[in-house]
């Protein structure tokens, strides 16, 4: 196994997160490097790097910034630092232990589509690390590289930190504008893109934090160089946070395309004490959950693979649970986390969010049939793709998979817990598997 | 009071809030009749200059007032609206989508529990539990059930005022008590700010 990292080098040296160490190292030569060349030939670079966004969609995000119009008007870049995404903790030890990279990313990122203002939008709980930021772009910009014609070029850009007050729906890219702009976070419809028309109506690209942070790593790498890391089409290295039922949980740097077997196990040290793993969320707990077989042990980690596999790579947020855990718990967590956070404003999501929620609390009490599962599996169909964000997809998808790899497992919960409640046996499902009656209806992701 | 407008339970934050129908709406504070501390004013309107559009300062800004009377009173809430321009009800609206702003009053020391499933699969809902029945009477805690803190390698975790302490034990519980009420630092032994980056060539 790789273990060269590049974001995650050295990440523990003392004051990394001071100006006087970061530049020692070799900080802020990229930028001075970018202001030597064309805005255009910028962008060839992040495109030639093939570099995905970090942030849950996995977006090129070279070809994100070519969709920014050219021309003189006022044009945004935001860095969602909103990590919000259970499970997810990598942003956070990033922008903690080494900020000027980040801002030098984002100095970066600005110049190649012509933006003079950017806003790092840090979630509230964070109110540590956002102190840590702002100290870092008050010593970039008494350094000269914030502010007005940046070490003397045509360029300037002005930096803002932003700190929100606690919202996950403020990751999805609009609601974070609409939250930035002062606002409640209700997403918006799209068309039109943030990249036509975002924040203040302006063109704006919005980037996860370890995206921009690959910037200066692309350029100081070259394009072509960077794109031989990792597999074809998921180049370079990623953060991956481990955490749940494992031994070492952390963040980790690996190269995409390295085993799950080896995350886990080697990594992540393996199952707790004299126990086994069970499933885990690949990316995020807004990913389908995998059930831990051979098969998925041995599939390699990148965006396609998982995708393939009925997943996705999401943030990189990989949360695993062993057989001690009963998946009805874990769903229920997973729907609750998702009522509590959903906005409100689609029907779908607000109405289906809350409606899984009370059939898992009704198998937890004992007052449910199998024929909940249907009825969740139809929720959780109805709920996909209707409304204006992903928030009701990021339900459905793992409470779907989880009905669908461990159906057996919420069946024997279901009536164990209607005999010990004293309901009596379920109505039976005479028609199961067969053609008559209702059929399950969640088609495998 | 609370007033459910979903009686099914489906959850739109901020929208159980009731409102005093028999008052005419709150038009922007005049400046002249609403007293605003000069250091309040002075950090509000330094986060509006910062902004393109000053409304995105307002955010903040509650956070300021928030901090300055312990929760947003319908005094701070003038105040902020004040300085922005803005209508208190506009603030209200905003800062009832927002886990973090208090629209009641609460103890002046947050404790958020993380109890979402990271923290979960590791016993965070009974370090939640033990915190409710420890500090939950306590008038000078607020403690509260979080959504992800973003901190699952400590799990289960808390943030005491913003400081990230685990992995937490019960008996941790007592300790955060007694810490804040010495002054000392909380749980300095488990801050994660202390801890180095999980690396692959730990001593196991």
């Amino acid at each position: 196994m790789n273990v060269d990292t590049t974001l995650f080098k050295d990440i523990d040296e003392p004051g990394l997160n001071t100006l006087d160490v970061y530049q020692r190292r070799g900080g802020y030569e990229m930028l001075r490097k970018a202001l030597t060349m064309e805005p255009n030939a910028v962008l060839d670079e992040m495109l030639a790097s093939g570099v995905r966004g970090r942030g849950g969609a996995g977006f090129a995000m070279g070809r994100k910034m070519s969709f920014i119009p050219k021309g003189t008007m006022e044009k945004y870049l935001v860095c969602n630092a909103d990590e919000s995404e259970p499970g997810t903790f990598k942003d956070r030890e990033l922008m903690q232990k080494n900020p000027h990279l980040l801002i030098e990313g984002i100095i970066i990122g600005a110049y190649c589509i012509g933006a003079t203002n950017a806003f790092i939008f840090i979630r509230g709980e964070y109110d540590y690390v956002a102190d840590i930021l702002d100290a870092a772009v008050a010593e970039a910009r008494a350094a000269g590289y914030i502010g007005e014609r940046i070490l003397g070029s045509d360029h300037s850009l002005n930096l803002v930190v932003h700190r929100g007050a606690g919202a996950y729906i403020c990751g999805e890219e609009t609601a974070l504008l609409d939250s930035l702009e002062g606002k409640r976070g209700n997403p918006r419809l799209k068309p039109p893109f943030p990249a036509v028309q975002g924040l203040y109506q302006g063109p704006t690209l919005i980037n996860n934090v370890e995206t921009l942070m690959n910037v200066p790593v692309v350029l100081r790498m070259g394009g072509a160089e960077y794109a031989k890391i990792g597999t074809e089409t998921s180049t370079g290295t990623k953060l991956i946070s481990i955490s749940g039922q494992i031994r070492y949980p952390g963040n980790y740097e690996i190269v995409l395309g390295t085993k799950v077997r080896d995350i886990l196990y080697d990594l992540g040290g393996g199952p707790l004490e004299g126990r086994k793993f069970k499933a885990f969320f690949p990316g995020g707990s807004s990913s389908p959950v995998l059930p831990l077989t051979e098969d998925v042990l041995d599939l390699s980690y990148d965006f396609d693979t998982i995708a393939k596999a009925g997943s996705m790579l999401g943030s990189g947020a990989i949360i695993v649970f062993d057989e001690t855990t009963s998946i009805v718990d874990v769903a229920y967590k997973t729907a609750h986390f998702y009522r509590h956070e959903s906005c409100g404003k689609c029907t779908p999501c607000r109405e289906g969010t809350n409606w899984t929620e009370k059939m898992l609390a009704r198998i937890r009490n004992g007052d449910a049939t199998p024929m909940d599962l249907d009825i969740m599996a139809t929720v959780c169909v109805q709920m996909t793709g209707t409304a204006l964000c992903v928030l009701a997809d990021a339900m459905a998808m793992p409470i779907g998979s989880m009905i669908k790899h461990f159906r057996d497992e919420f069946e024997a919960y279901i009536e164990a817990k209607r005999e010990e409640a004293g309901f009596g046996p379920a109505i039976p499902q005479v028609n199961r598997g067969a053609n008559a009656g209702p059929q399950p209806l969640l088609q495998p992701v | 009071m609370e007033v459910k407008r979903y009686a099914h339970g489906s959850r739109v934050p901020g929208w159980d809030q009731s409102v005093d129908l028999s008052k005419d709406p709150a038009a922007v504070p005049d400046p002249a009749t609403t007293h605003v501390p000069e250091h309040v004013r002075a950090s509000i309107e330094v986060l509006m200059a910062r902004y393109p559009d000053t409304r995105s300062a307002a955010i903040p800004s509650l956070k300021i007032v928030q901090r300055e009377h312990g929760w947003l009173s319908p005094e701070a809430m003038e105040q902020a609206a004040c300085v922005l321009r803005l209508t208190p009800a506009y603030l209200i609206a905003v800062a009832s989508f927002y886990d973090m702003f208090e629209l009641a009053p609460k103890g002046a020391t947050d404790v958020y529990v993380c109890t979402n499933i990271s923290c979960s699969l590791l016993g965070g809902d009974e370090i939640y539990a033990h915190a409710k029945q420890i500090l939950g009477d306590d008038p000078n805690f607020n403690v509260r059930a979080f959504e992800c803190l973003g901190a699952c390698e400590i799990a289960p975790m808390a943030s005491v005022d913003g400081t990230y302490v685990g992995p937490l034990t019960r008996a941790d519980i007592e300790r955060i008590r007694d810490d804040v009420e010495a002054g000392r630092e909380v749980l300095e032994d488990k801050q994660l700010k202390r801890r180095p980056a999980a690396s692959k060539h730990w001593n196991r």
